[in-house]
């Protein structure tokens, strides 16, 4: 029972830092309808930003760690915002209008420069960082296994579900988010309502980044080591969540990715820890033949 | 189509730049890991390459031509290792100092026998690679048998009683060192409480620590390389799991330290008696310190490869990578800055030497 509970909080652990991706890529989608494939890349350049501004601060001699923290966050923040409104205005925004996959093609091709650029610039070895956020709670003793629950897993959990009820009642409630909605539904008659729809694209991309900021710090902190390639396996992982929870939709990216995070584990706990990625894969592929728009997506019919 | 014509032109004055300078040298190349998450072991192959050419290049090279090193990179992937092999044959390079990885080893051997490449590994271990291998397959460290009953042994005289586990990265090395150890502690009368296989590349491996940790394991054996076995090892002491990490020769770089941390205080592996600390090593170490490169695992393995070649190459008085393979089987010791080194008719070492090392402070140090 223990060790059940046990894997219950790693599976839930890892789920939120996919839910935490997953965000970026289904709020894109909910825009613009398009798959924006650099944002793993995105999150993997965060996470190297967050190591720096680490770095930095211990060189400075910020000891403090909550203010580190806040610090570290709005640095790694500002600078992939600025990466993705640059990779919007230079790969997506010129191919606007042209045929579909035009945009999805530059999309990878984004995905494959930064890593490159980053392979380049900051060289192929791991990088590691001391850990920030020590301890945690028992959760259960005198079983066979000693039930933790670490602060920084806590903080990972928490920081999901603040972004997730902060972007759901953005998009509800300011008028950046009925702009982005509009958007959504009928970009030419947004434009014609006098919205302008390419800077609420921008902005979405650039929000978009930032959270991807948010995910990059909390996997360096989690993990401590990030290397060029971090990007790929996590983007895929949380492409396949916001699939899976319905693409476009909030909590649907959550939720899909929870599920995700807790079959791996689950399935790495019981059976053969080589066949999770075949197990999460086929379970994806049989829950989208039974629901093909994903769990919380809306059942749309594509106008001709 | 006056691009076209530049690049031909280009094209041809390469072609005869090449052919002008191949009558004064001679192609050799040392291949490994230069990118990728093993990196860190292409930059050791790359140190001890260009050392060892440098110098014998000073000593006048060899049969009166100079060395030309080319650098390749496989990134230990078979497949890149295979069109890598296919590139360096082309261009006419004869000795081959690698592969790093044995999963790219192998299948560039294949290539390697082909082409009539003599290929020397300074650090492909899984035995595959020599008892599979054709004339042309050579190394200069040990083996995984030979590594794993070591391993295997140490663990079943030390640890008795004890609940051990075997993890493995599913790699030709990986599961090859995993399985040579099972092999050895089961022989020794010892059972595994668990044995798995791991997905390298992950980040999470909060799973496969609880499992130990419900299993109440000991101590944990790692047949992978060192950025998933650091990573475990992290993982493990960050939730409280004091079992003893014994790993292969795959964790022999300070890289291994920079992701554990402190986590890493005690951990045990196996490797060659330290190449840095013997008597025909001292001069060489030395040139490598001036230039503040530590000479650590696989830099003079590296550089023994090219400068056992070299012997061979003056020896024999020709380039012809099968004389030479023949030359180095039926002749030896060979001196080098491993020490005295001869080979049997597989290829391999005729007396390699594991020892147990201990990772402390950030270093580590023969036990």
């Amino acid at each position: 029972m223990d060790y059940a509970l046990q894997q219950l909080v790693n599976g839930l652990t890892l789920g939120m830092i996919y839910g935490l991706i997953a965000l970026g890529y289904t709020m894109v989608y909910g825009i613009i309808g398009m798959i924006n494939f650099a944002h793993g890349d995105i999150f993997m350049v965060g996470a190297f930003t967050s190591l720096i501004g680490f770095l930095l601060l211990g060189m400075g001699g910020v000891t403090f760690v909550p203010l580190a923290l806040i610090l570290v966050l709005v640095l790694a923040m500002a600078f992939t915002s600025l990466y993705g409104f640059t990779v919007e205005r230079l790969a997506y925004r010129p191919l606007r209008g042209s045929f579909r996959l035009a945009p999805l093609i530059s999309a990878i091709g984004m995905s494959i420069f930064l890593q490159n650029f980053v392979q380049v610039t900051q060289d192929a070895r791991v990088k590691p960082l001391e850990p920030v956020i020590r301890g945690g709670v028992v959760l259960a003793t005198g079983g066979t296994i000693e039930v933790t629950l670490s602060y920084m897993q806590v903080a990972i959990i928490l920081t999901t579900l603040v972004v997730l009820a902060v972007f759901t009642l953005i998009i509800a409630r300011t008028p950046l988010g009925r702009a982005m909605r509009a958007c959504e539904q009928d970009r030419r008659m947004a434009a014609l309502l006098g919205i302008d729809t390419d800077r609420t694209i921008s902005l979405t991309f650039v929000i978009g980044a930032a959270l991807a900021a948010v995910a990059g710090m909390m996997y360096l902190l989690y993990y401590g080591v990030i290397d060029f390639f971090i990007g790929f396996v996590a983007g895929i992982k949380a492409f396949t969540a916001a699939v899976l929870g319905g693409i476009g939709s909030l909590p649907g990216a959550v939720l899909g990715a929870l599920l995700i995070g807790l079959i791996e584990t689950f399935w790495s706990a019981y059976f053969s820890v080589q066949y999770k990625d075949v197990a999460a894969f086929s379970i994806l592929a049989i829950a989208l033949i039974f629901l093909p728009s994903g769990i919380l997506g809306r059942n749309e019919i594509e106008k001709v | 189509m006056f691009r076209r014509t530049l690049v031909a032109a280009a094209g041809a004055a390469a072609l005869v730049a090449g052919a002008g300078l191949a009558q004064a040298q001679i192609r050799i190349a040392t291949v490994g890991p230069m990118t990728g998450q093993y990196a860190a072991f292409g930059a050791q192959m790359r140190a001890g390459a260009e050392q060892a050419v440098a110098d014998i290049n000073a000593a006048g090279g060899v049969l009166g031509q100079q060395l030309v090193l080319e650098i390749g990179d496989d990134a230990c992937d078979p497949r890149q290792a295979v069109s890598v092999a296919n590139q360096l044959a082309g261009r006419g390079v004869r000795f081959v100092a690698g592969h790093f990885c044995s999963g790219s080893s192998i299948p560039a051997s294949k290539v390697y026998l082909e082409e009539g490449v003599l290929q020397i590994s300074p650090a492909s271990t899984n035995p595959k690679f020599t008892d599979e291998g054709g004339w042309n397959t050579f190394r200069v460290c040990g083996r995984d048998d030979q590594q794993g009953q070591v391993a295997g042994t140490f663990i079943a005289r030390n640890f008795p009683g004890r609940k051990v586990a075997i993890l493995h990265d599913n790699s030709a090395y990986g599961k090859g060192l995993a399985d040579e150890t099972k092999k050895a502690l089961n022989a020794a009368g010892m059972q595994e409480a668990l044995y798995l296989a791991y997905v390298a590349g992950e980040r999470d491996y909060s799973a496969i620590v609880s499992r130990l940790q419900q299993a109440g394991i000991d101590v944990v054996y790692f047949g992978g390389y060192h950025t998933e076995a650091g990573l475990i090892v992290r993982q493990m002491r960050e939730r409280g799991l004091r079992a003893v990490a014994i790993g292969g020769d795959a964790l022999v770089t300070n890289e291994y330290w920079q992701i554990t941390g402190a986590a890493g205080e005690g951990t045990l592996m196996t490797f060659s008696s330290d190449p840095r600390k013997r008597p025909a090593a001292a001069e060489v170490v030395a040139k490598f310190r001036a230039k503040n490169i530590d000479p650590e695992g696989y830099v003079l393995y590296t550089y023994a490869a090219i400068q056992i070649w070299a012997d061979a190459v003056k020896k024999a008085g020709t380039t012809d990578p099968k004389k030479i393979a023949e030359l180095l089987k039926a002749q030896g010791p060979w001196r080098s800055v491993l020490g005295e080194i001869s080979f049997d008719g597989k290829g391999d070492v005729t007396v390699p030497d594991y020892v147990f090392y201990v990772w402390r402070d950030g270093g580590y140090a023969e036990m």
